[in-house]
């Protein structure tokens, strides 16, 4: 089942795919591009932040869904750029930028699609996040530790770690920070010492060249999932 | 209790039972529902118990708690049978004017019987109230017959003869096809046709399929489904096992909210007593087919009743909803297909196997077929549960059944859906009660709440009302959801503030487009509707608080003005010892002044004032 | 009992798998009272879930609470049919008589005063409850006839 290719139309465009891949995909590998902030193609798509909604079925009986994990069925007519599809990501941006009014990347991509202001009453000035989850399905899935999740609900739903305390499960490995489009995760290095969620985190240097490799603990991490003693990471990539 | 080893068995016992039973059999059963517990039925209950023995009477005299008696308004409610005679207002004081007069000398007290507000009549019998006369009961029926705790009673009622027919020979599809052909709709508020989903279940790949029972019932005002949980949980159970065997299911669960600690006390109790006599189990009846039921309890989250977000839960983790596709019912619990159905289209599922899918696809309407049970609340003189079969109209509703408006008040609206439903106004009243004709007018079915508004509601208030529900309960996974929460309630509280501005309304138009449209999950899809229904049928309201500062119905705090009437002011001070901030002065037994500086509008001393005196304008 | 023994006898009854989660804590609430920090920490090993999910699951469900909590739990309700009788004036009519907002313990910690959205007696609103007893059609003036026999 999941290797028979379907049919279907994109913007007018008859397209074919492998049968259950998301809207999002098939619309690409058509070199038609929908805006996205919270998938990532190493994660697995959620649909929170539905920026990426398009107008599926024919008139009057249409709807939207979220493409980065709707599939592909057969015969499906999809609308990446209707005049509600539009309508739709502009509120989605304007209501971003209410809540997150120090986005910079959100404002690029906002202005980008003509949203310049929102009307809604601005959030905190300094606030960013805009709980794509990114960072969180990340430590999860991609770096496998789970420091940090979403916690509490929508009026004081945030990226924590437990107890909001330094998290003893983390291992410093700056992976959240990096793939946050907002920017908001502290995160300073400084004299070999790395800190990210409040937790100070001590950087092993190479043996060879000297030049910081990772923090000790994600060292440690690594030579616990692949049983190889930690001081066989001790050099870094460059001088291996 | 036996365990029964096969059906003959089952149908011996029953026999036996029931020629044991003698049906002139005098009997006491005082309502245990959810709206009589409140007001002292426990207490009723007792003094009966007292009462009966110290006459020596309690050999002869059965007494028993009942589940919901339907007519909830006038707690608590005591039917005597074998009359049919349906008392209300008793108190434990009243039980031995009750056992003397009317079980030891027959005679009927005029003071405990309903009476009918259109002519004074008095009405003693259950079959005469009227407020029972335009009801259809099939998941209520057995109500106030049986002792909610006794599988005996159950039996006696023909329970779990539905079970035996469909082990005793029907296949699964045929059972499908049964309900299919019944026009079951689900009652939990999407009404999607059950015998599909039930087809869908069956039709999915995999060998393990589980079955969920959704009782977190969620919607403020609605406690249909804690009704018929407490009153009646063997039918709930027994429509389980039926869908059970139907989709292929050993597992099946029952998700109830955990505000409702009574209902898993007697579902907990059901269980054991259903695995006890061979009812639940491996091998059930001796038929082949195994089935075992647990119960889950809810930890606090409305967005829990969404099948996805229900499921996560049930497996450990925060109740996000997921993005469908997939469908439960092809990958639900632990991936595995599952079915889920509200408690109400359980309990339909036993009555449409012993009376057949026709029987009950004549009651109803083109495309809502049976009846929906309602919780009718609110501005009604006679609140309570009722059945009625789909396609009454609200003014049967409001009117009939609920006796009209409450202290001779106007009609002005009547909420259905809980949260996700929206306002009908006056001109609606004629429309016949189904799945579809609700959603025509902007409202839907949702799983029952009818909660009927006079002219002292504030519509603005009720949208700002629901907004702050679904905004506190929104699992914040969404942006357009948990953002566009945020800025209606932010707005309609404005409004109701009076700082509303004439922008807001196409604004709040606008927002709500997207939610419905673009929002992931169910909750935010339809949290519009509240302000899209009212803004649509009482848009003058909105301009009153947001054009003139007023609120006509007297309802939002920021617009109002108290004073107090020198004229009936005693000068008691009841209202000067409520006031939270001592704005209210004067000598005692002379007439009150209100600092309208230091007023915080709360209301308190209006609420207290027993002269009536103290005024409210807006 | 020592608290590590009370948790012990908690965790015995359950296979320890993740989908116990939810039931474990209902059962340490009622137990403690509350979530104490130190035992959410041995539940996550003895689960093996990490702590991240026992403090999302804590904090996203409106039961649950990190703080100790009142020897009583009062719970007025805000439903619909409660909220158009009064509810609001009925929670902060309590909320005052014991010097406490909602979502909170009195610092003798006696009284835990909450809303909830519906107890499901709405025929009566509005409604509250102390415990496990319920007070129908309740009036801001009755309130301190029926606190009177839970205070200390
Ligand atoms: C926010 C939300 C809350 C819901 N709450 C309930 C509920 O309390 N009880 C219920 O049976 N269904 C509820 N539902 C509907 C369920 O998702 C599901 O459709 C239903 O249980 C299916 O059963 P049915 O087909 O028998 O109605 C809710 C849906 C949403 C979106
Ligand atoms: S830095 Fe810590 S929280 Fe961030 S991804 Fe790495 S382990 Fe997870
Ligand atoms: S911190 Fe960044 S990655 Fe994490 S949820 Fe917020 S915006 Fe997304
Ligand atoms: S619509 Fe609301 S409740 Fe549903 S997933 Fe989105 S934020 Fe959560
Ligand atoms: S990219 Fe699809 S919902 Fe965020
Ligand atoms: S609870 Fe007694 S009549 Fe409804």
């Amino acid at each position: 089942m999941k290797n028979d290719s379907v049919s279907l139309t994109i913007d007018g465009k008859p397209v074919q795919v492998p049968a259950g891949t998301a809207l999002l995909l098939a619309a690409k590998a058509n070199n038609i591009d929908i805006p996205t902030l919270c998938y990532h193609p190493e994660l697995k798509p959620e649909g929170h932040c539905r920026l990426c909604v398009v107008e599926i079925g024919t008139a009057p009986r249409t709807r939207l869904v979220n493409s980065c994990t709707y599939p592909a069925e057969p015969g499906l007519v999809v609308q990446t750029a209707s005049a509600k599809v539009l309508a739709s990501r502009r509120m989605v941006l304007e209501l971003l930028l209410a809540q997150a009014p120090a986005g910079e990347h959100l404002k690029e991509m906002a202005a980008a699609m003509g949203v310049h202001e929102t009307r809604f009453k601005k959030g905190d000035p300094a606030a960013r996040c805009i709980l794509c989850a990114q960072c969180v399905r990340t430590c999860r899935e991609v770096v496998g530790v789970s420091a940090i999740s979403m916690a509490f609900r929508t009026p004081k739903k945030r990226v924590a770690t437990p107890f909001a305390e330094q998290s003893e499960a983390c291992i410093g490995c700056g992976s959240c920070v990096f793939i946050c489009p907002t920017n908001t995760i502290a995160y300073t290095e400084k004299d070999g010492i790395r800190t990210v969620w409040g937790r100070k985190f001590e950087l092993q240097p190479c043996n060879k060249c000297g030049n910081y490799i990772a923090p000790k603990a994600q060292l440690e991490h690594w030579a616990k999932l692949t049983g190889d003693p930690v001081e066989s990471f001790y050099v870094c990539k460059d001088c291996r | 209790m036996p365990k029964f080893e096969s059906m003959n068995h089952l149908e011996e016992y029953r026999g036996r039972l029931l020629s044991s039973r003698n049906p002139q059999e005098p009997q006491v059963l005082v309502c245990g529902g959810p709206g009589c517990l409140p007001m002292g039925s426990e207490e009723v209950a007792a003094a009966f118990q007292a009462e009966l023995k110290q006459r020596g009477l309690n050999g002869n005299v059965v007494l028993k708690e009942s589940g919901c008696q339907g007519l909830c308004a006038k707690a608590v409610k005591v039917m005597l049978r074998p009359q049919g005679i349906t008392y209300q207002q008793v108190t434990a004081e009243d039980v031995p004017e009750i056992v003397e007069a009317t079980l030891v000398n027959g005679k009927i007290l005029d003071k405990f019987c309903y009476q009918d507000p259109a002519d004074g009549s008095v009405k003693a019998y259950k079959s005469k109230v009227p407020f029972y006369q335009g009801q259809r009961p099939i998941v209520l029926g057995k109500m106030d017959l049986i002792d909610p705790t006794s599988l005996d009673d159950y039996l006696a009622q023909g329970g779990y003869q539905a079970l035996q027919k469909v082990l005793g020979g029907k296949s699964p599809e045929a059972v499908i096809d049964a309900v299919e052909r019944s026009g079951l709709r689900g009652r939990g508020g999407g009404g999607f046709p059950t015998g599909r989903k039930w087809r869908l279940c069956r039709q999915a790949p995999g060998d393990v399929k589980y079955l969920i029972c959704n009782g977190d019932e969620g919607d403020p005002g609605a406690f249909m489904d804690r009704a018929v949980m407490e009153g009646d949980p063997h039918a709930v159970l027994e429509g389980m096992i039926i869908g059970g065997f139907a989709i292929g299911a050993n597992q099946g669960y029952i998700y109830v909210r955990h505000e409702y600690p009574l209902a898993v006390k007697r579902l907990a109790l059901a269980i054991d007593q259903a695995r006890e006599a061979g009812l639940l189990g491996a091998n059930l009846l001796g038929s082949g087919f195994s089935f075992d039921v647990k119960i889950s309890k809810g930890a606090g989250a409305f967005v829990c009743g969404e099948e996805t977000a229900l499921i996560a839960s049930m497996e450990g983790d925060i109740g996000e909803p997921h993005p469908r596709p997939p469908y439960p019912a092809v990958a639900g619990l632990w991936g595995k297909p599952t079915v889920i159905n509200n408690v109400e289209t359980w309990a339909n599922v036993p009555a449409i196997m012993s009376h057949g899918p026709e029987w009950y696809a004549a009651i109803g309407t083109e495309n809502s077929k049976g009846t929906k049970v309602f919780s009718l609340v609110g501005a009604v003189n006679n609140t309570g549960l009722v059945e009625v079969p789909m396609g009454t109209t609200l003014r049967q509703m409001v009117y009939d059944l609920g006796g009209g408006i409450r202290d001779g008040g106007e009609f002005k609206a009547v909420q259905t859906g809980g949260p996700s439903g929206g306002c009908i106004p006056k001109q609606f009243l004629d429309l016949p009660v189904d799945y579809d004709s609700l959603q025509s007018v902007g409202s839907i079915m949702g799983s029952g709440g009818m909660i009927v508004m006079d002219e002292t509601s504030c519509m603005v208030d009720v949208a700002r009302y629901f907004m702050s529900f679904l905004h506190d309960e929104s699992c914040g996974k969404c942006t357009p959801c948990r953002e566009g929460t945020k800025h209606l309630l932010e707005i309609l509280t404005e409004i109701t503030k009076g700082n509303g501005k004439e922008e807001h309304i196409p604004l709040m138009e606008e927002l709500c487009d997207t939610m419905a449209a673009a929002s992931l999950c169910g909750l935010g899809q339809s949290a519009v509707n509240p302000v899209r229904s009212t803004l649509k049928y009482f848009r003058e309201e909105y301009e009153a608080h947001i054009l003139h500062k007023k609120c006509p119905a007297l309802v939002c705090r920021p617009l109002l003005k108290y004073t107090v009437d020198p004229e009936t002011c005693t000068g008691c001070l009841a209202c000067v010892r409520e006031c939270p901030v001592d704005a209210i002065h004067g000598e005692a037994a002379e007439p009150q002044v209100i600092d309208q500086e230091l007023c915080v509008k709360c209301g308190m001393c209006h609420a207290v004032c027993k002269f009536d005196a103290v005024k409210v304008e807006s | 009992m020592t608290d590590p023994q009370r948790l012990e006898t908690i965790m015995s009854r359950y296979a320890g798998v993740a989908a116990d989660l939810i039931p474990v804590l209902q059962d340490i609430q009622d137990e403690f009272n509350y979530l104490p920090k130190d035992e959410l920490k041995v539940v996550a090993q003895h689960l093996n879930v990490p702590l991240t999910r026992v403090y999302s699951v804590a904090t996203f469900f409106k039961m649950f609470s990190l703080e100790p909590r009142g020897k009583h739990l009062i719970r007025v309700c805000l439903g619909t049919a409660c909220h158009l009788r009064g509810g609001q004036r009925l929670v902060e009519t309590v909320g005052r008589r014991l010097n406490v907002g909602p979502g909170h313990a009195t610092e003798d910690l006696q009284f835990s005063l909450e809303t909830v959205g519906c107890l499901g007696s709405c025929a009566q609103a509005p409604l509250m409850m102390i415990d496990d007893k319920y007070f129908g059609r309740m009036a801001v003036d009755k309130v301190p006839k029926i606190l009177k026999p839970y205070k200390p």
